[in-house]
C-alpha cells in the first residue's frame, strides 16, 4: 500500500505541442499509443458501468437470498453467490462505484492540494519553503495505515472522510514532486514581468505557475487514481473502509471470502480481478499519458 | 562530504519530533481511552471515582504537556515504559514482532530485487522486443493486484494442491530454520512481486536514460567491449535511482504489511498496530509510530549519503 511516486514525473517539462483540436488529439492518442487507449477504453467502460449500475446490475446488490448462497457460478448468477446469497456479479456492478469515487476523488483532491502546496512553497521559497518541506517530511515517514485508522475512528466510516484518509499521504507526494518543477518555473522571464507588472502572489501562482505545471500535476493524478483504488481495497479488506452492506471490491474479499475459498472460489477470485483489472487500466493509461506528455523520454 | 552527513543528519530530528507530536496529538484525539475500554468489558456501570483513579494510574490525569514531556524523556533514554493493555514492557513486545517484520521485509526485498534487476536492464537492452513487452506488461499488472489478494490465491492454491494451510504459530529463524523459511517464503513472494514491479519499471527507465548519455557513446566510440560499456558504464550509473526506490520500498515494508499479516496469519508489526491502537495503547501505538517512522527516516538517510557517496556531484547542493 507505498504510495509511489512516478519517478520520471520531475524531469518532465511542461510543454505539450499544440494540436489541431480536442478529437484530433484522441484520435492521435490511440494511433500512436494503443496500449495507452485500450487503457482507457477499459477506464471508460467502468467509468459507463458505475453510472448505470442500477440499470445494468441483474439484482439488487443488498438483498440478503437465504436459498441461494455460496451458489456456484450458474445461467442465474454469472458470477455465483456469497454468503448471504448476494449477487456477486451485481455487487461487483455496483462496487464499482465505490471504487471509482474513491480513486477520483481522492487522486483529484491529492493532487491538486499538492500541486498548490507545491507551487506555494516553490514561489514564497526561504523560510516558507523551509517549513513546509519539514511538515511534508512528517507526513511522508508517518505511517499511512495509522494515520488512515485514527482518521477513521475520529471522524467516522463514511465514504468522504475515507476519501481524506487516502488524500492525506498523498498530499505531500505530490507537493514533492511539483515543487522541483515549480523551482525552474519560478526563473522563468514571465514570472518576472508578471510580478514587474504588479500582480499579486495570488494571482501569479494560481495564472502563471500552476498552469505550467500541468504535466507533472496530470501524470500524479493518474498515477494517484490506481493507487486510491488499491489503498481503498486494502482498507475495506481490513475493515476499516466501506462498510458493509455498501458493495466495496475489498470489502467482498473480506470474511466468508477467505473462509469459504476452498469451496467457493469465485467469491476471492472474481473481486480481485476486479481490483486489478481496474488498476492495470488506469496505470496502463496514465503511462501512456505521461509518454504522450512527454515524447523525450520513453517509459514503460 | 562531512558537512553534508552531519547537516543531513541533523534534519532528521525535528522530523521524528514532529511525528512524536503527530502521533502523541492523534491519540487523544480519538474518541475513547484505554480505562474506558477496559471496563467497558466488565460490567455496565462503572463508577467516576473508578474511572478517575485507574486514569491516574496510566498518568492520563496529567496535563497534557506533561505526559508529552514524560514520554520524550523515556524516548531520550530509550526507555518506551510498559503497554497500557498488557502491562508488559513495550521492548518484550515488539522485539519478536519486529523481528518477523524485518525478517519478511528483507526477504521481500531479496525476491523482488532478483527479479527486477535483470528483468529491467534485459527490457532496457531490447527496447521494444518481446522481452521489453513481457517485462512491461508483468510489472505493470504487478503494481495493479493487490498483494492481499495474491496471497489469498496463493493459499488457496496451495491448499488445494498441496493441502498446505499457514501455521497458527510463527517459528522464529534461530528455532528452526527451515520451518521458518517455509513458513515465510510464500508472504514474501506476494509482497516481492509487487515490490520487483516497482524495481523493474525503475530499473528499465533509468537504464534507458543511461544509455542515451553522451559518455555511453564515448564509451562505444572509443571501442570499448559491450560488456565492459555496460558493466563499468551504464549498470553503475543507473542503480542509483534503482536503489533509492528499493529503499523507500523496503523501509515501507516494516509497517505497511498489515493486510499480508492478516493474510498469512503472521503476528507481525502490523497487527500489532492495529491491535494497539483498538485499544487505545497510547504507549504502544506511540512507541511503535516512532519505532516505523525512525526505520523509513534512517533509511532514506542511509539512502542520501550512499547518493552523495556514489554521485559527488550531489554532495554539493
Amino acid at each position: 500500500m507505498a504510495i509511489n511516486v512516478p519517478f520520471d514525473a520531475v524531469e518532465i517539462a511542461a510543454s505539450a505541442e499544440a494540436r489541431s483540436g480536442w478529437w484530433g488529439t484522441v484520435l492521435d492518442f490511440v494511433r500512436r499509443r494503443p496500449l495507452g487507449a485500450a487503457g482507457g477504453a477499459v477506464v471508460l467502460f467502468l467509468i459507463v458501468v458505475a453510472l448505470t449500475a442500477n440499470l445494468i446490475a441483474p439484482y439488487n446488490p443488498v438483498q440478503v437470498d437465504f436459498g441461494a448462497m455460496l451458489t456456484r457460478p450458474n445461467a442465474a448468477h454469472w458470477l455465483g453467490t456469497d454468503a448471504f446469497g448476494r449477487d456477486v456479479l451485481t455487487r461487483l456492478i455496483y462496487g464499482s462505484r465505490t471504487a471509482l469515487l474513491v480513486g477520483f476523488g481522492a487522486a483529484v483532491v491529492g493532487s491538486t492540494l499538492g500541486a498548490i502546496l507545491g507551487v506555494g512553497s516553490a514561489y514564497f521559497g526561504g523560510r516558507i519553503d523551509l517549513y513546509l518541506q519539514r511538515l511534508m517530511d512528517i507526513f511522508i515517514a508517518f505511517p499511512l495505515i495509522i494515520l488512515a485508522l485514527a482518521i477513521v475512528a475520529i471522524l467516522g466510516n463514511t465514504i468522504p472522510n475515507l476519501i481524506a484518509a487516502i488524500t492525506i499521504p498523498m498530499i505531500p507526494r505530490c507537493a514533492l514532486v511539483i515543487r522541483s518543477t515549480a523551482l525552474s518555473i519560478r526563473e522563468m522571464p514571465y514570472v518576472d514581468a508578471a510580478r514587474a507588472a504588479g500582480f499579486g502572489s495570488a494571482r501569479i501562482i494560481l495564472r502563471h505557475m500552476c498552469p505550467n505545471v500541468m504535466a507533472p500535476y496530470l501524470i500524479m493524478l493518474t498515477s494517484f487514481l490506481g493507487q486510491a483504488i488499491l489503498l481503498e481495497s486494502s482498507l475495506s479488506f481490513l475493515g476499516l473502509g466501506v462498510q458493509e452492506p455498501t458493495a466495496a471490491w475489498g470489502l467482498m474479499l473480506r470474511g466468508a471470502a477467505v473462509d469459504f475459498a476452498e469451496s467457493a472460489p469465485w467469491m476471492a477470485v472474481f473481486p480481485g480481478l476486479a481490483i486489478s483489472l481496474a488498476v492495470f487500466a488506469f496505470n496502463l493509461f496514465g503511462d501512456s499519458l505521461r509518454d504522450a506528455l512527454d515524447p523525450k523520454l520513453r517509459t514503460l | 562530504m562531512w558537512k553534508y552527513v552531519v547537516k543531513r543528519f541533523f534534519l532528521m530530528i525535528p522530523t521524528l519530533l514532529g511525528v512524536a507530536v503527530l502521533i502523541f496529538v492523534l491519540m487523544r484525539i480519538v474518541p475513547g481511552d484505554i480505562v474506558e475500554l477496559r471496563l467497558a468489558g466488565e460490567s455496565g456501570s462503572v463508577s467516576v471515582e473508578l474511572l478517575k483513579s485507574e486514569r491516574a494510574r496510566f498518568g492520563l490525569d496529567q496535563p497534557l504537556w506533561k505526559q508529552f514531556a514524560t514520554w520524550m524523556w523515556g524516548v531520550v533514554r530509550f526507555d518506551f515504559g510498559t503497554s497500557m493493555w498488557t502491562g508488559a514492557s513495550i521492548g518484550e513486545e515488539i522485539k519478536l514482532r519486529f523481528a518477523l517484520s524485518l525478517q519478511l521485509a528483507i526477504m521481500a526485498t531479496a525476491v523482488g530485487v532478483v527479479i527486477a534487476i535483470p528483468l529491467g536492464v534485459a527490457s532496457a537492452l531490447k527496447q521494444d522486443s518481446w522481452i521489453d513487452y513481457v517485462a512491461r506488461v508483468v510489472s505493470i499488472a504487478g503494481i495493479a493486484t493487490p498483494s492481499f489478494w495474491l496471497g489469498i490465491l496463493m493459499i488457496l492454491v496451495l491448499l488445494v494442491v498441496f493441502k498446505w494451510v499457514p501455521p497458527m504459530v510463527y517459528t522464529p529463524f534461530w528455532v528452526n530454520p527451515w520451518q521458518n523459511l517455509v513458513q515465510l517464503i510464500w508472504p514474501a513472494l506476494a509482497v516481492g512481486y509487487r515490490l520487483s514491479a516497482v524495481v523493474t519499471r525503475m530499473t528499465r527507465s533509468a537504464m534507458l536514460e543511461v544509455l542515451r548519455e553522451d559518455y555511453i557513446r564515448t564509451a562505444r566510440a572509443k571501442g570499448l567491449v559491450e560488456t565492459l560499456i555496460l558493466k563499468r558504464h551504464a549498470i553503475k550509473n543507473a542503480m542509483l535511482p534503482v536503489l533509492t526506490v528499493t529503499g523507500i520500498e523496503f523501509a515501507f515494508l516494516m509497517g505497511g504489511l498489515v493486510v499480508t499479516e492478516q493474510v498469512f496469519n503472521l503476528n507481525g508489526l502490523g497487527l500489532l498496530f492495529v491491535q494497539a491502537v483498538a485499544h487505545r495503547d497510547y504507549t504502544l501505538t506511540q512507541a511503535l509510530v516512532l519505532l516505523v517512522a525512525s526505520v523509513f527516516i534512517i533509511v532514506n538517510f542511509f539512502m542520501d549519503i550512499t547518493y552523495g557517496w556514489l554521485d559527488p556531484r550531489i554532495r554539493y547542493r
